[in-house]
């Protein structure tokens, strides 16, 4: 596709085919990413995390024996030798009621130990931390592809459509995104939606994805329209509308494919800052619904049990700050790489 | 100069017709459920509901019911909440607005001391390690939940570490008004206040660093530097000043984001009963009124705060006046 593609060098100035580099600026682009240690350590971490959260099925069933989604409140485990409760009478205060078992350190049985309803808060995490990763990832790739068509619209045929959809954008600009979230989740989190073809239960996992992919929309499309309308004047898109080219093949051929550095660009960091979007919604209860599990659940769960047993809000947490922090160098290497003047910075909310 | 400040306050003003018009449609059009079993919240009696309907209009047109709602809302300021009955929202939110304001006051003078502490020892030292950990320290505040950063912050403050020297004056997790009791006041915000800033303070010190670092580049540091200045005064006097519009314009964005966001989460955290803890308590028994008057007030107050922020932006940069 390369060689189709003006790039973005040649649409400031017209440099001579002859002196023209011989890789494509996408081949350029990955070597400058692949000799970038720091990214390169962040995508394997990122790779591992993911590859770890996969497993959990098989971690819950096989390694650590127990379901993770049904409350045992008089189970035992064997540890040590000795069989102990999963929830110990407490010992504090009147010694009334029960404390989990904490951290045992033992891969086979609650490793991180159990949370309020008994439940191993190691297998939780692995489960919690694949409805994470899917919600951030696809609610990251519905951003872009919206975002994109906004910014191809409204740039490329200007008029009343860029009127309106700009000022639409402004609004939701305006509009702090939680509490946009806030209130979208608020409506949608009793009744799901229902409009037309598209109908999302309520507590389905797809619901905070549909919410987390709208609201980052003009964060996206902003830079993108402008950098559309930018490129509708250069030169080789005036010659292909000279040429009487299609609209629709000047946007797919000519203008998308100078778009889609952008687009890369901000899909490992809008990953970063949808995931802590997402565990937000889930920690103030409006995000994912129980019995389902995300790394924001889990820290909810733990609220209550932060002072007797913190480590069932501290893993997860641990879990978000690397995958989110391996995101953000990730994202710093591929904008070094492919946006070598740093236009684009992206607000983190 | 004035064309400009005139033109961003009709921007302002339409900006927040569309947020209200656009929270309307969120609470009160969305398909799916009806809106009066909404607002009137869970397990609400069939004369609530029908009351509900007739009050807020929703056998008529949506644009009276959205002009009824207005009106409700930022005249009359009657709105009710259905879960705890007879409850007056917009006093109510009025009332907490100080604990917020206080919260966040507090966490962006901070932040911004902070990140500019930062970014310029970072840019000075260019290169080092103190640069590379400074930034890494800045990238690893980005990237957590501040939540969840309030939560540590509390199993040290409170309980693990709370018998020590270092933290046995912090006080139990709560608000104390500034007017009865200015001490209480500061030490029971101290811990919020650095949670909070610890996420801006990085970000901001790598844009500043960023920008400190391009602003190198320019003819006129060169300048100042043929002419023998030495490189703190450069740094400081020079290229900071340009750089600091740049804080500005990013101040005034995230203080929206924080306000709606941040703000919320960590008034959760601490307890302080502010606007975000409304809203969260709001959220927890789906008192839908509540919600929709929290929302509505703080964002609307977040579009006047930027508003001001470009005005004083029009101030700081004489090119923008031209404009």
């Amino acid at each position: 596709m390369t060689d189709q593609v003006a790039s973005p060098a040649n649409v400031a100035s017209e440099t001579p085919a002859a002196s023209r580099p011989a890789r494509g600026p996408w081949a350029t682009a990955l070597r400058k990413l692949r000799s970038d240690n720091a990214a390169m350590v962040a995508l394997l971490i990122f790779l591992l995390i993911v590859a770890l959260c996969l497993l959990a099925p098989f971690y819950a069933q096989y390694v650590a024996h127990n379901d993770p989604f049904r409350s045992n409140l008089s189970g035992k485990i064997m540890l040590a030798g000795k069989r102990v409760p999963v929830m110990e009478s407490s010992t504090e205060g009147l010694g009334l009621g029960f404390t989990p078992i904490g951290p045992t350190w033992d891969i086979t049985a609650y490793f991180l130990g159990a949370d309020g309803q008994g439940r191993d808060v190691a297998a939780r995490l692995l489960y919690g931390g694949r409805n994470s990763l899917v919600i951030a990832g696809v609610s990251t790739a519905m951003c872009l592809v919206l975002a994109a068509i906004v910014g191809l619209v409204a740039g490329f045929f200007g008029g009343i459509a860029d009127w309106v959809l700009s000022r639409l954008l402004d609004v939701l600009w305006a509009f702090p995104v939680y509490l946009l979230a806030i209130s979208l989740s608020i409506v949608l989190i009793s009744h799901g939606i229902d409009i037309g073809p598209i109908s999302i239960n309520a507590g389905s996992l797809s619901l905070p994805i549909f919410i987390i992919g709208i609201i980052y929309v003009p964060y996206v499309a902003r830079p993108i329209r402008g950098q559309v309308m930018a490129l509708t004047q250069s030169e080789f898109v005036l010659a292909a509308i000279g040429l009487g080219v299609p609209n629709h093949r000047i946007l797919f051929r000519d203008i998308l494919p100078n778009v889609m550095t952008t687009l890369i660009v901000f899909v490992p960091l809008m990953m970063a800052i949808n995931m802590l979007t997402e565990s937000a919604l889930s920690f103030l209860s409006i995000g994912v619904q129980p019995p389902d599990a995300s790394w924001g659940t889990i820290i909810q769960d733990g609220q209550e049990l932060l002072y007797t047993r913190p480590m069932v809000a501290l893993a997860p947490g641990i879990a978000i700050v690397i995958t989110v922090l391996a995101l953000n160098i990730l994202g710093d290497g591929v904008r070094d790489a492919l946006d070598p003047r740093s236009k684009l910075r992206i607000r983190t909310a | 100069m004035l064309g400009a400040i005139v033109k961003r306050l009709g921007q302002m003003l339409f900006v927040m017709f569309g947020i209200s018009v656009l929270v309307f449609l969120i609470f009160f059009a969305t398909p799916g459920a009806d809106p009066a079993a909404r607002i009137a919240g869970r397990n609400a009696s069939p004369e609530t509901l029908a009351a509900v309907r007739k009050d807020f209009g929703f056998d008529r047109p949506l644009p009276v019911q959205y002009a009824l709602m207005m009106n409700r809302l930022f005249v009359t300021q009657d709105l009710t909440s259905f879960v705890n009955r007879g409850w007056k929202v917009v006093p109510a939110v009025i009332d907490v607005a100080p604990v917020t304001l206080s919260l966040v006051t507090g966490a962006a003078i901070l932040w911004v001391i902070g990140g500019v502490a930062i970014g310029l020892l970072a840019a000075a030292t260019r290169g080092s390690i103190l640069d590379r950990t400074l930034m890494m320290l800045g990238l690893i505040g980005v990237s957590m939940p501040v939540y969840w950063l309030g939560e540590v912050m509390n199993l040290i403050t409170q309980s693990r570490m709370h018998d020590s020297w270092l933290f046995a004056w912090v006080p139990q997790l709560g608000y104390k008004p500034l007017t009865s009791d200015p001490s209480g006041w500061f030490l029971t915000l101290v811990i919020p206040w650095i949670t909070l800033a610890t996420l801006y303070m990085g970000l901001y010190g790598r844009v500043l660093r960023a920008n400190l670092v391009e602003a190198g580049q320019e003819d006129y540091i060169r300048t100042a530097r043929a002419k023998g200045l030495s490189e703190t005064r450069i740094l400081v006097r020079h290229a900071l000043r340009t750089s600091l519009i740049t804080i500005v314009t990013l101040f005034g964005l995230d203080f929206g984001a924080l306000v709606g966001g941040a703000a919320l989460l960590t008034e959760v955290v601490f307890g302080l009963q502010g606007i975000g803890k409304l809203t969260y308590d709001a959220l927890r028994s789906l008192d839908l009124p509540v919600i929709m008057a929290t929302v509505m007030y703080a964002s609307f107050f977040v579009v006047v705060a930027n508003a001001l922020v470009d005005l004083l932006y029009v101030v700081l940069d004489p090119r923008i006046r031209k404009a």
